[in-house]
């Protein structure tokens, strides 16, 4: 379907002429802008309003969260090239970049994991205050789509191995891709929103 | 019966369109767009700016990359319009629904 030009002609034969399984994809992208949506105002809603600490500029260290950002910047990158793999038709260079991806993913999450734990060392549990309720709900259920994302990638890795992908591997590995590039566009808007903006002073 | 025979005429009728796919050069050239973009961020929010200034930057920044990210990464630069509108009417509706939920309750005041 791909040409050394890049450019790929596809015919969809739905009622719409689009892939039906791509337009649920982006639909159930936009439902999932309404659940962060949701968890992102809770968090603004209430920051400031702990009564008592730890507060953010206790616990946050913005060095250690920059790189995990920069891993879930490189992870896309790796998607995208991955996929392009895939046009290519190079499938053993498109399960490289697929395998990049989830390590990359898997080292994000594991950095969330020892974030958590540090936090709740310091003080800061999910009952302690607002800012730890809302703090771990919403990067909680981030590192739960993460983690989703990992599990998706793997299985299209070992479907890829044992050949039982279908005729058109690029399709899926697009598929998986935008729900990938999802997850890096939420943290993009959390690592600001959370991290960078300073809680008001109260 | 109808309703069968015009998605049967559309179906007909629905026109191949043709993608155009970034090279993987393309692709880590926007990938050091966002690393840059990222490391201007880090370094705002340890320059000492502070208030509107420096949201109105950071803000700026984090659209700038989102925008990145979904127009080349997912693709809907280049792919149908139609599925750039049914992203954008999650995206914008929960956009305009949760800044309303923010102004009534004076979190921009804060």
């Amino acid at each position: 379907m791909a040409d050394i030009t890049g450019v790929t002609v596809h015919e969809e034969h739905t009622s719409t002429g689009l892939s039906s399984t791509k337009l649920a994809m982006w639909l159930f992208l936009a439902s999932e802008c309404m659940l962060f949506g949701g968890l992102i105002t809770a968090y603004m809603l209430y920051r400031g309003a702990s009564l008592k600490g730890p507060y953010p500029e206790d616990v946050f260290d913005i060095g250690y969260t920059s790189v995990s950002s920069f891993v879930l910047l490189a992870s896309s990158l790796t998607m995208v090239l991955a996929h392009n793999a895939a046009l290519e038709k190079d499938y053993p260079r498109m399960r490289l970049w697929l395998t990049g991806t989830a390590m990359l993913g898997l080292t994000f999450v594991g950095g969330q994991v020892f974030e958590f734990t540090s936090f709740y060392r310091e003080g800061l549990s999910l009952t302690t205050n607002m800012f730890g309720t809302t703090f771990y709900v919403l990067t909680g259920f981030h590192g739960v789509h993460v983690t989703v994302g990992v599990l998706m990638l793997m299985i299209l890795v070992v479907m890829s191995w044992r050949s039982s992908l279908s005729d058109d591997p690029a399709f899926p590995v697009e598929m998986v891709g935008l729900y990938w590039h999802f997850v890096d566009i939420v943290w993009i808007v959390i690592f600001t929103l959370v991290y960078l903006i300073p809680t008001p002073q109260k | 019966m109808t309703d069968d025979t015009q998605t049967t005429e559309h179906a007909t009728q629905a026109p191949a369109h043709a993608e155009y796919h970034p090279s993987a050069r393309e692709y880590v050239r926007v990938g050091l767009i966002l690393v840059a973009l990222t490391c201007i961020e880090v370094y705002l929010s340890y320059s000492g700016l502070a208030g509107a200034k420096l949201i109105a930057l950071l803000l700026t920044a984090t659209v700038i990359k989102f925008l990145m990210v979904v127009g080349y990464f997912m693709h809907l630069k280049f792919d149908n319009g139609r599925f750039s509108r049914m992203f954008a009417l999650g995206a914008i509706g929960a956009l305009t629904l949760y800044a309303a939920v923010l102004l009534m309750f004076g979190v921009w005041g804060k």
